[in-house]
């Protein structure tokens, strides 16, 4: 009856808690189908904030890059590429924080960590699960934002070259893929809140700490990097190149940012998660 | 002190102090002053100059020296630019006595502190007050020398600084060697600039620049800090708007122009492409005089300039190094010679993150000039146009904001350039089929008539995207003065317009438009109105020079690709390893089964749990439960009951001893955990879902086939009829807690583990669920409860196993546990009698009361009966007379008389 690992009939470590099984349990989740729901929701908003309401005039900081509000309406590509500039600086970074920070927390919280443990799902796999469905929850958020607002802007405003001063306009073809390069650097640079959500995550029982704790944080980064006088340190702050999207609308791409912001964004992904590997690999399971 | 903190505290505090110090180092790091490399020495040095060297004047000067110097140094004499005073060079004296020069940065005469008038770099001046500058030089021990009187000296400046180190060098050949930067070659002609190769004399008056600079200085309401002559020939031509031969004879005078070929003094130019004031072609100029003697020049482009700024970082970092190595060679004699090679920079866009430029830089093996290695003709095409000359030069078109400085970076790449209607006409191209380079100055040739024998007209190059935006390259435009002109266009001669030269990529599907207007704010226009006609010339092209070959220059940005690239790489071989050693660990764990105990459910061995804080939890734990036993885990609160299911669960780690499940050694996610349901701490589930989709989701977890999850058996168990597909959220604790022994049913294990699995059921559920687990321990398979109840206890299970303290206090059959006692609990009408008379009696050990009125009694195996009949006897009256066990008494032992739970140890 026993295998020679003395394991129950059917029982493979290989086999529990698949990602399927995780993603039903994270898809049966409120919080889930709110925060996917508001992706659809945000492009809605904005479309109808730009029919229904005046045109605003302050420049939201933004420099040379602040026409990009103005253009706006003039296709569906730009209609996008606001709606991923104004949800790039806490939208998305809250979304992600609480799909990576909220999932081990709040096993814990609920009491049915213990039991999964006791399954047992081997705690390397269960994290690595989690992690991988916690990060294609967070893709898919990043996708549905940027599919609403491509169809319903495009449904609206039109299929046209994608626009901006910095630049001469980008063929619509070009310009699809200069906003899916958009798309694939900010999540590069979520990953960093992804890893410091997913951290705070095996660290307390509390789901709203995890969260609440890597946006926190995210935002001291932020304003820390806005004080210019720290200097070159100012470099090596997680937030220091999320703006560095911005360069892959100039002809031709600059991409010397990214490649930096990349090299930041990863590392710090990699330090976060390998200490949340480290630590819960080790950790005593008491809540 | 340390001691009387909280553990938790304690161990944080290392972590704390840890972070504060690495805090505090990167603010000092941030924070601490840069020691210098160099000390300085302020002095006012008296120079005789004049025509005949005779007149004196002081000069406020710093001399920079740098600070580990062994022995002499050579210098670097440092000229600053107009307006400005030594202090607007010390970044670039502290750059150079970084690199080991003696910086002279010395404050021209007419400016800041120095005495005399502003003679603009006439060679009785200013450049012979440099050439006494560079005798005090020759006198300073500290300085290195060629000969006696002759120091080892560079000259480096800027603009009107630029300009003195080019004329110092044709008239001292003291130099070694000089770096002239954004500087003029005839300072007439880029005041009184025409493009078509006409004198100087019929030039269009730059007023706007002219004004900037005239009316920046104090002192006299009039003439300010200048010399009379350069005075009245400012005032002249702004008054006139026309060159006078006098002011032309001046402004010559202040020119390096007509004494290029004695400059011997190798010389490096770099000249701003942004730049309205000293355009390209005065650089080019001085290229090609100075190297037409055979001395060395080499030259260089950046984006910035008098309308430009110092350009963004890549850029001044190239002018610095090329700065560095040329003063190396020629000065210093240090360093192989540099190359010929020619390089310049292109603005390719704004930096997303601090908003500056973002350039490409690009060399060639040598200086092409202006015209390019190669040309390219792109086709205008317009008719004949008429345009208006505004009466007074107002209203006029705008395309450069002179003095804006860095503002104007952004504004000239962005463009400002605004042309008004009727004033200006176009020729536009077809839409470009390729990306072209321009880099040098275009040429256009153009047509004009005039009712008046005579035009001005500025012709400019717009590159015009798709939407129709048309960019200004750098606010650059070309001023002509037209004489001689015929009246109707059909009579007029081609003219040849070579346009300022600029450094751009004109991308494919852009036009590119020949404006030619009729005034502009920058330059003085004839104030009768006139209207003009203007043709294209012959050919109907631009001509567009662009440099072959040219090769990008290496930024850092090639390796940051590779150190990314090397991250990826790493991070996932890092994975790999990582995955790879995990694998052997688990190869190597010792799967091996421990036959004494292969077929015993469960066997604790000396285990031990002493948390993190030193708190021990469990110290020395040693039971077996065996197959068809209901073995119950009995104890207070917080004997270490559930840290032992926690360590049984491979929620925590021991600290020692070892468990066995079926022969295998337990520890965390052990397979033969799956062998084992459990129950421990209170119920978990997910509160959003039913309790059969929560059952399902947790069976789902374990990867099982369904078959073998026996879901109606559970399902059973927990008896929660139709409230199993209402949400958890709603359950009551004696739900949660009903369900979740059914959840550590699921797939009928082996060994069931249930830590309080009473808690919240009320009397009939209790009852059921000990006829429940009594048959489950059936088949083989078998129960640990554990309680803190007695009675649970001593009805549900066949074995027991008391701890305390974390220690076993007793363990065995429950029968033999509980067996007949030697205590007896007697109610008696009269507790003090009653004391009084036990205590007499032979049999009896002890006696106590309990609280509620009776009396313990240790009868030692005296028959009740005798006992009963003495106090009956001495008038005691006995309401009941119970028979204590053992193994309530052994609880009471360890607990009744403190009602503390170990856990308060």
């Amino acid at each position: 009856m026993a295998v020679l690992d003395g394991a129950a009939t059917g029982y493979r470590p290989g086999r529990t808690l698949t990602i399927r099984s995780e993603w039903r349990r994270q898809a049966s989740r409120r919080r889930t189908q709110l925060a996917l729901a508001f992706m659809v929701l945000l492009p809605l908003v904005i479309l109808a904030a730009f029919q229904f309401g005046g045109t605003g005039d302050d420049d939201n900081g933004g420099g040379e890059f602040s026409n990009l509000i103005e253009l706006a309406t003039s296709g569906g590509l730009n209609f996008t590429l606001f709606t991923l500039f104004v949800s790039a600086g806490f939208l998305l970074t809250v979304v992600v924080a609480l799909f990576c920070g909220d999932t081990i927390a709040s096993e814990a919280s609920w009491g049915s960590l213990r039991y999964l443990l006791a399954v047992p799902v081997p705690r390397a796999r269960l994290l690595a699960v989690k992690l991988v469905v916690a990060l294609a929850y967070s893709a898919v958020a990043l996708l549905t934002l940027a599919g609403t607002a491509l169809l319903i802007g495009t449904l609206r405003y039109g299929w046209g070259p994608l626009r901006s001063t910095v630049a001469a306009d980008i063929p619509a073809g070009e310009g699809l893929l200069r906003l899916l390069g958009i798309l694939g650097y900010l999540a590069v640079g979520l990953l960093v809140v992804a890893g410091l959500a997913f951290l705070l995550s095996v660290s307390t029982d509390a789901p709203l700490g995890a969260v609440g704790g890597a946006v926190l944080l995210f935002i001291v980064s932020s304003i820390l990097d806005q004080i210019t006088a720290l200097g070159g340190p100012r470099n090596l702050l997680p937030t220091h190149y999320s703006d560095a999207w911005l360069g892959i609308l100039s002809t031709p791409v600059q991409s010397d940012d990214i490649v930096k912001g990349t090299i930041s964004a990863v590392a710090y992904a990699t330090i976060f998660w390998s200490l949340a590997f480290w630590r819960f690999t080790r950790k005593d399971v008491v809540s | 002190m340390l001691a009387r903190l909280p553990a938790r505290l304690r161990r944080a505090l290392p972590v704390a102090v840890a972070v504060v110090v690495a805090v505090t180092g990167a603010v000092v790091w941030v924070a601490w002053p840069d020691s210098p490399a160099y000390t300085t020495e302020d002095a006012t040095v008296t120079v005789r100059s004049g025509p005949n060297g005779n007149e004196p004047i002081e000069l406020d000067t710093t001399l920079y020296l740098p600070a580990d110097a062994d022995g002499p140094v050579p210098a670097v004499l440092l000229a600053h630019g107009f307006g400005g005073t030594k202090r607007s060079v010390a970044g670039d004296a502290e750059d150079l006595a970084g690199l080991g020069y003696a910086v002279l940065a010395y404050t021209a005469r007419g400016f800041g502190r120095s005495g005399g008038q502003i003679h603009l770099d006439n060679p009785d001046y200013e450049v012979r007050d440099a050439q006494r500058l560079l005798d005090w030089l020759a006198a300073r021990p500290e300085i290195s020398k060629d000969a006696p009187s002759d120091p080892k000296v560079g000259v480096v400046g800027g603009s009107y600084g630029g300009a003195l180190a080019l004329l110092l060098a044709a008239q001292d050949p003291r130099v070694d060697a000089i770096v002239p930067m954004i500087t003029w070659n005839d300072l007439s002609r880029s005041f009184l600039p025409q493009s078509i190769g006409r004198d100087d004399i019929d030039g269009v008056f730059k007023k706007g620049w002219a004004g900037y600079f005239f009316g920046g200085t104090t002192g006299d309401p009039t003439c300010g800090r200048f010399a009379p002559d350069v005075c009245q020939a400012y005032l002249a031509m702004a008054t006139t708007g026309r060159a006078t031969s006098e002011a032309v004879e001046l402004l010559r005078r202040s020119s390096p122009a007509p004494v290029l070929d004695q400059i011997k003094a190798p010389t490096l130019l770099i000249q701003g492409e942004a730049d309205s004031l000293f355009p390209l072609s005065e650089a080019d100029a001085n290229a090609r005089g100075i190297a037409a003697t055979g001395t060395p020049v080499r030259v260089a482009w950046f984006t910035g300039g008098h309308d430009g700024g110092e350009g963004p970082a890549s850029d001044r970092d190239r002018m610095r190094f090329l700065t560095a190595q040329w003063l190396d060679h020629y000065v210093k004699g240090e360093g192989d010679a540099p190359s010929n090679s020619f390089t310049w920079s292109r603005v390719a866009g704004f930096n997303a993150l601090d908003r500056g430029l973002v350039t490409n830089g690009f060399s060639v093996d040598r200086y092409p000039g202006l015209g390019g290695t190669a040309t390219q003709q792109v086709t205008l095409s317009g008719p004949p146009q008429m345009i208006a000359n505004p009466p007074g030069g107002n209203p006029a078109a705008i395309s450069t904001l002179p003095g804006a400085g860095a503002l104007g970076s952004v504004a000239s790449a962005a463009g400002v350039a605004v042309d008004l209607p009727g004033q200006h006409t176009h020729f536009e191209s077809e839409p470009l089929d390729a990306a072209i380079d321009v880099a040098g100055a275009p040429t256009v040739s153009i047509r004009a008539a005039s009712a008046t024998g005579e035009a001005v007209v500025f012709v400019k190059l717009y590159d015009v995207d798709a939407n129709g935006t048309a960019t200004l390259p750098s606010g650059l435009i070309a001023p002509v003065r037209l004489t001689g002109l015929p009246a109707t266009i059909a009579e007029a001669q081609p003219i040849m317009v070579t346009l300022p030269a600029i450094v751009r990529r004109i991308e494919a599907g852009h036009t590119l438009r020949v404006s030619v207007a009729t005034s502009d704010q920058g330059y003085a226009t004839p104030v009768e109105p006139a209207v003009y006609t203007v043709a294209l010339g012959t050919g109907d092209t631009v001509t567009l020079p662009i440099v072959e070959g040219a090769e990008p220059i290496a930024t850092t940005a090639a390796l940051w690709r590779w150190v990314l690239a090397a991250l990826l790489a790493a991070v996932a071989l890092a994975l790999l390893v990582v995955v790879l050693i995990a694998r052997r660990r688990h190869r190597r764990t010792d799967t091996s089964v421990h036959e004494e105990y292969a077929d015993t459910p469960l066997v604790v061995k000396h285990l031990r749990k002493e948390y993190a804080d030193g708190f021990v939890a469990v110290s020395d734990v040693d039971f077996t439960v065996e197959r068809g036993q209901v073995v119950g885990l009995l104890g207070p609160n917080g004997a270490g009951k559930t840290t032992t299911l926690r360590v049984l669960m491979g929620l925590t780690q021991p600290s020692g001893g070892e468990i066995f499940v079926f022969g295998h050694r337990l520890v965390p996610g052990s397979p033969v955990l799956s062998r084992l349901g459990a129950l421990v701490e209170g119920p978990g589930f997910l509160p959003h879902i039913n309790g059969t989709d929560n059952l399902k989701a947790y069976w789902q977890a374990t990867g099982r086939p369904l078959a073998d999850a026996h879901f109606d058996e559970a399902v059973d168990i927990a008896g929660l009829g139709d409230s199993i597909h209402r949400k958890v959220r709603k359950y009551s604790h004696g739900m949660k807690q009903r369900l979740a022994i059914a959840q550590a049913m699921l797939g009928l294990p082996e060994l069931l583990v249930l830590d309080e699995p009473t808690d919240g059921l009320d009397p009939p559920q209790i009852a059921e669920m000990r006829r429940v687990l009594k048959r489950y321990a059936t088949d083989g398979r078998a129960v640990l409860v554990s309680s803190h109840l007695l009675a649970e206890v001593e009805q549900t299970c066949t074995h027991a196993v008391v701890v305390n303290k974390g220690e076993i206090v007793a363990s065995g059959q429950v029968d033999e546990i509980v067996g007949d006692s030697p205590t007896v609990q007697f109610d008696v009408t009269d507790v003090d009698a009653a004391e009084a008379v036990l205590d007499r009696l032979d049999g009896v050990r002890s006696v106590a009361w309990d609280g509620n009125g009776g009396l313990v009694v240790d009868i030692d195996g005296s028959p009740r009966s005798e006992v009963v009949a003495e106090l009956v006897r001495a008038g005691v009256g006995v309401n009941r007379v119970v028979p204590r066990r053992r193994l309530e008494d052994a609880f009471l032992a360890l607990v009744g008389s403190e009602t503390r739970g170990s856990g308060d140890r």
